[in-house]
Order: structure tokens, then sequence, then C-alpha cells
């Protein structure tokens, strides 16, 4: 398959980039005007590209590239795909779901003990010597909390799980409400806002879902309320989400994920109220490792006219 | 006895806890502060006679030069589960009843043991700070180690450490556990030592008392059982662990993380530490959220009145 040319269009783990090298005719289109050469140059060639949360073919890549068979993403996570554009242009579709459901449901987890315990602060309240001054101030409990997560997929499945081993209680906004679940359904996000602690973003990003946490739903989550966004930061509107952290309308958010990675705001920095994580979401030696390893699988099984391993188109 | 009468009943608070706690005290009770005399020979000699109940906790309990000095004491309750701080035999020679706080923290405590495996495990203290500085507008923060699966051994299976492994489990964490003796029932493999205990854990988790047997349980045999990809995270007393061969093995790379919520010396903790991207060093917090500190103080209180009403204790140490 030595002769198969591949196009990376994002940073993936070394390993990945290293296998794909080593088996196909590897392209590195990471770098935007890289990737115009690339693609003038090669266009004609390229059968697969390999995309990941931080970057993945367009409309206008999809369509300068007429030998295209199979776009194979490094996440689970795919709005930086366009989907339709590869159903009409029937070019297949593969993501790395389930191998990262654990490592997310378990940094959300982390998130939320660190943003009520303020673990962080406690940390550095330690390493500055201030503990020689005095005590910590009091933090608020997180164990029997109610826990309301948007999108009750893999993820947001596995994050339930985790939180009722803290006696939490769990409810959901889905598009769908699921009859085999036994989790409170609230029909619209602003009414699972007003009835929950703790809100979990942990749906797909779409059009449908692009700011759906708004200022409407952040004030109904209030100022006790703690938002964690493990989803895309295009979930939440930030600009919002940040005058309501700054104002106090907003008791406290654990962030995993920005609208414009990896910019954070400002504003957020002095927040002792907010935790911030670079997008390490499933960043573990282990599940990234797993993950690569789906994506060669999936690449080989395409180029091999066997079934794909984990389909989305 | 009603409760309103008990005002004049002298109850000496060994230390500034919680400002909640010592207005219900100083509301109820004749409350005497012990931190606004210079010693405490300087407090005896003024009010010994007053003393009828001591309100201790894990800074300051009642140990036997206390006692002795308070020869109308009755009863020590802390503000605290653990027991470490207070002569328990000089108690019972005296006949004195000592009542803690079970239950109200244990799910606090077994919170913050979770929050710090997971900390460690995957660098969110290091990350957060990683992009607090602007380091991520530079490079993306490298990849850490997986929590969920990995198997966990506690160190005593009581309240706090049953907790734990109830939480762990939820991450398909496999729990295994030493304890002075086996518990039946309760489906998590048992060692009869420690050692075996460490050696077949990802994450060892001390939550057992402090006693003479426990000091130093975690030793440096320990720490190299537990091994260069093992993490230690303790939420019980810094005396469980050998703190000096815990610096060596953490900066030696003989042990691969640490949590820590109590240390030798608080609130001193080891210079070497505060460097290490492999450590969360939290200041001995493991019960203090506003709710848990006021279920504390409820209960301290209620054994209390219950004790000078002549009513049974609500949480007696037996």
């Amino acid at each position: 398959m030595g002769t198969i040319s591949v196009l990376l269009v994002a940073k993936v783990l070394p390993y990945l980039e290293q296998e794909l090298d080593k088996r196909y005719k590897l392209f590195d289109g990471i770098d935007p005007s890289q990737r115009a050469a690339v693609v003038r140059d090669h266009a004609a060639s390229i059968r697969a590209v390999v995309a990941s949360s931080s970057g993945g073919p367009d409309a206008a890549l999809i369509e300068a590239l007429p030998k295209l068979e199979i776009v194979s993403s490094f996440s689970v996570g795919v709005d930086k795909i366009d989907l339709e554009k590869c159903k009409e242009r029937g070019v297949r579709v593969t993501n790395t779901p389930d191998v990262l459901t654990d490592e997310v449901a378990d940094l959300t987890i982390g998130l939320i003990l660190a943003v009520l315990r303020r673990i962080c602060e406690c940390d550095r309240y330690v390493r500055s010597g201030n503990w020689k001054k005095g005590d910590y101030k009091l933090t608020t409990k997180f164990s029997g909390k109610t826990v309301g997560i948007l999108g009750l997929g893999r993820i947001g499945a596995a994050v339930a799980k985790r939180a009722e081993g803290f006696d939490c209680k769990i409810c959901y906004y889905s598009r769908n409400e699921k009859p085999d679940s036994k989790y409170k359904y609230y029909p619209s996000v602003v009414e699972l806002a007003s009835n929950c602690d703790v809100l979990v973003v942990a749906c797909p990003l779409t059009p449908e879902t692009h700011h759906i946490i708004n200022r409407e739903v952040i004030n109904a989550l209030g100022p006790k309320g703690v938002l964690i966004n493990i989803g895309r930061g295009k979930h939440v509107d930030e600009p919002e989400l940040v005058s309501a952290l700054l104002e106090g309308r907003l008791g406290g958010a654990g962030l995993d994920v920005f609208e414009n990675e990896p910019h954070v705001p400002e504003e957020l920095f002095g927040l002792e109220n907010v935790v911030l994580l670079p997008h390490v979401g499933s960043a573990t030696v282990e599940t990234r490792t797993a993950m690569a390893n789906l994506v060669l699988d999936n690449l080989e099984a395409h180029f091999l006219g066997k079934p794909l391993l984990t389909p989305l188109v | 006895m009603e409760v309103a009468s008990m005002e004049s009943i002298g109850v000496l608070m060994t230390n500034q806890m919680y400002p909640y706690l010592e207005d219900q005290l100083a509301k109820r009770f004749n409350l005497f502060r012990l931190w606004n005399y210079p010693s405490l020979s300087a407090f005896a000699k003024a009010h010994a006679n007053s003393i009828r109940a001591i309100v201790g906790s894990t800074k300051m309990g009642a140990d036997a030069t206390m006692i002795d000095s308070l020869p109308k004491l009755e009863i020590v309750c802390t503000f605290s589960v653990g027991l470490d701080k207070i002569d328990l035999p000089k108690c019972k020679q005296r006949g004195i009843p000592v009542a803690n706080t079970p239950d109200v923290l244990t799910d606090d405590v077994a919170d913050l043991a979770i929050a710090l495996a997971l900390s460690v495990s995957r660098r969110i203290c290091v990350s957060d700070s990683f992009v607090r500085n602007h380091s991520w507008t530079k490079s993306p923060f490298y990849l850490t180690y997986k929590f969920s699966g990995k198997t966990v051994g506690i160190v005593g299976l009581g309240r706090i450490g049953s907790a734990i492994a109830k939480r762990a489990a939820a991450f398909g964490c496999p729990i295994s556990y030493h304890s002075r003796s086996e518990k039946p029932d309760t489906g998590y493999k048992y060692y009869s030592n420690i050692l075996d205990l460490a050696s077949n854990s990802q994450i060892l988790i001390v939550a057992c008392a402090l006693t003479q047997e426990t000091h130093h349980i975690v030793n440096r045999q320990v720490i190299d059982a537990l091994g260069p990809k093992g993490i230690l995270i303790n939420i019980g007393r810094g005396q469980h662990v050998d703190e000096a061969e815990l610096v060596s093995a953490l900066k030696e790379g003989r042990l691969a993380g640490a949590g820590l919520d109590v240390f030798e010396n608080e609130p001193h903790v080891p210079e070497e530490l505060l460097s290490l991207d492999n450590v969360v060093l939290v200041p001995h917090i493991g019960s203090d959220t506003v709710e848990t500190s006021n279920a504390m103080a409820d209960l301290v209180i209620a054994n209390l009145e219950a004790h000078f009403q002549n009513k049974p204790l609500l949480t007696p140490v037996t």
C-alpha cells in the first residue's frame, strides 16, 4: 500500500504519523499554506485524508481531491468534516468512538471535582506557601448533587454511570427521550439547566447544537450552577459565559474546549471558580494509541476492500 | 436539663476550627477559647475547674496533659472522625466518653480521594496552569495516564474506604484492600498484608485510622512495591506515610505520582514536592465543604447536648 497517497490535515499522535508514513505515501498538509501546495501538486493521487478534532476537510478540500475515497478522523467528533459533501461524493468517513469514551468521562468527573472542591486552587495555595498563613476556605460538596447531561450518547452515559457512584441524581436532555433510560428527561436545555447543579455538555457539535449553551441556559443554571464543557467550544456562547462568570450569574465552569483553541479568554485566567484544560479529553498514552490504531485499521480495511470498523458515512 | 440552662456549662474549644461551630457553642454554653491564652497552663490556672467538656479537632485534640489539667472534664468531642489527637486510654481511665463525627464527612473525603487520583493521573492542575500561563498557544500538553480500569488498592476498608471503593468501581477499577481483618461479602479482593496489596495495585489509597500500628504503614518497602508506575493517595494522616521516603521515591522516579491531603507536619510540606508535576498537594481539606462542616458542627453540638441531658451520645467512640 506504499503507493497509496494519504493527506494529513491536522496534527496527530507522532506514532500515528510514523505509521501512516510507513504504510502509505504520506503528505503533510497540516499547515494551510503547505496544504495548498500539496493539493496543487498531488490532488489527482490523494485517496485518503486523515483528520482530527483540530482540522478536517471542508467542502472545498473534498471538491479539490477527485480521487478521495475515505476520510479517517483521529477523534470521535467530526464537526470539522463536511459530512454532507462526503455523502454526496460517496466518500467514506470513520471516527474513533468507544476507545476514548472512558477517558473523556473520567476527565469530566475530574473537572467537576476540581471546580467544586477547588483542587487546582488548593494545590496552588500549598505551593505558594499560603497554607502556613491559614487554612483554605470551605468549598462545596459534589456527592449527591444533581448532574444534568446534555447528550446521553456513549460519553454522556459513561459520565452518568460515574456520577451515580457519587450518589448524584442524573437528568438529561437529548434530541429524543431514551425509552430505556432510568434517568429523568427534560424536553429542553433550559429546563435541564434549571433543574441541575452541574450541567455537562456531551453532545456532538452540529449546526443545531451550535451555541446550545446560550445566555438563557446559563442564567437558568444560575449563580450556584457549574457548567462543564467536554464537547466542543462552539457548543457554548463564550462571551456570554465569560460575562456570566465575571458577574457571578454562573457559579463556576470546567472547560476542556474553547471556541478558538488554543486561545482562551484572558478574563478567565484570574478566576478561581474555573478550571481550564487544553483539550485533553482523550489525551492519554493508552487512549491516543488505541485511537491511532483504529484510524490505521479503518484505512487498511478500506484499501483491502473489507468492512470499515467504525464508519460514520 | 433543658437546653437553655446549659449556658453555665464550661466548654473548652482547643483552636479556631469553624466559626459556625464556635458561634453555636458560645450561644449554648459558657465557651472558653484556648487560643486566647498564652498556654494551656495559663488557661488551666485561671479556669481548670470550670471545664466540663473539650471540643477538639485534627489540629489539637485532648492529650494526657490537657486531660490531667481539667479535673471536672466529663466529655471530649472532636470536630473530626480521626481520633489520633486524643489520648483514648487516658479518657477511658478517667471514665470520659469521646464523640467524633463519622458518616457525615464520609462522602466528602471519598470524593477528595477520587479527585486526587484523577488530578494526578490526568495532570489536571498542571494542565490548568499550562493554560493560564499561555503555554497552550505554543504547544499541546503532553499525554497523561488513564484512570479508568486501574487496580485500586485501599488501606482500611472502613466507612471512608468503602465509599472510595464504591466510587472507583464506577470507573471500572478492580478493587482490593488490606485491613486488620477480612470483611465478608464485599466482593473485593483481600490482602492480609499491605506489601501484597501495594504489589498488586496501580493506585494505593490510605484510608485507615492512625494508630501506633499504622504509623508509617506506607514505608520504603511499600512504596517500592507500588512501583515506578504506581500512584499513592493519602487522605488519612500524614504520619501514615514515611514522608522522607516518599519524597525521595518521587524525586528518583521510583513512584509515578502522589496525591496528598495530609502531611507529617502540617501546614509544612516538604520543599522538594513543591516543584514536582507528578504530585497534587492540598491543605487538609478532606471534609472542608460548607455542607459537611455544618453537619459536623451540628453533630458536635448534638453530642454535647445529649451528654448534658443524660441521653445516649449520637456518635460515641467505642
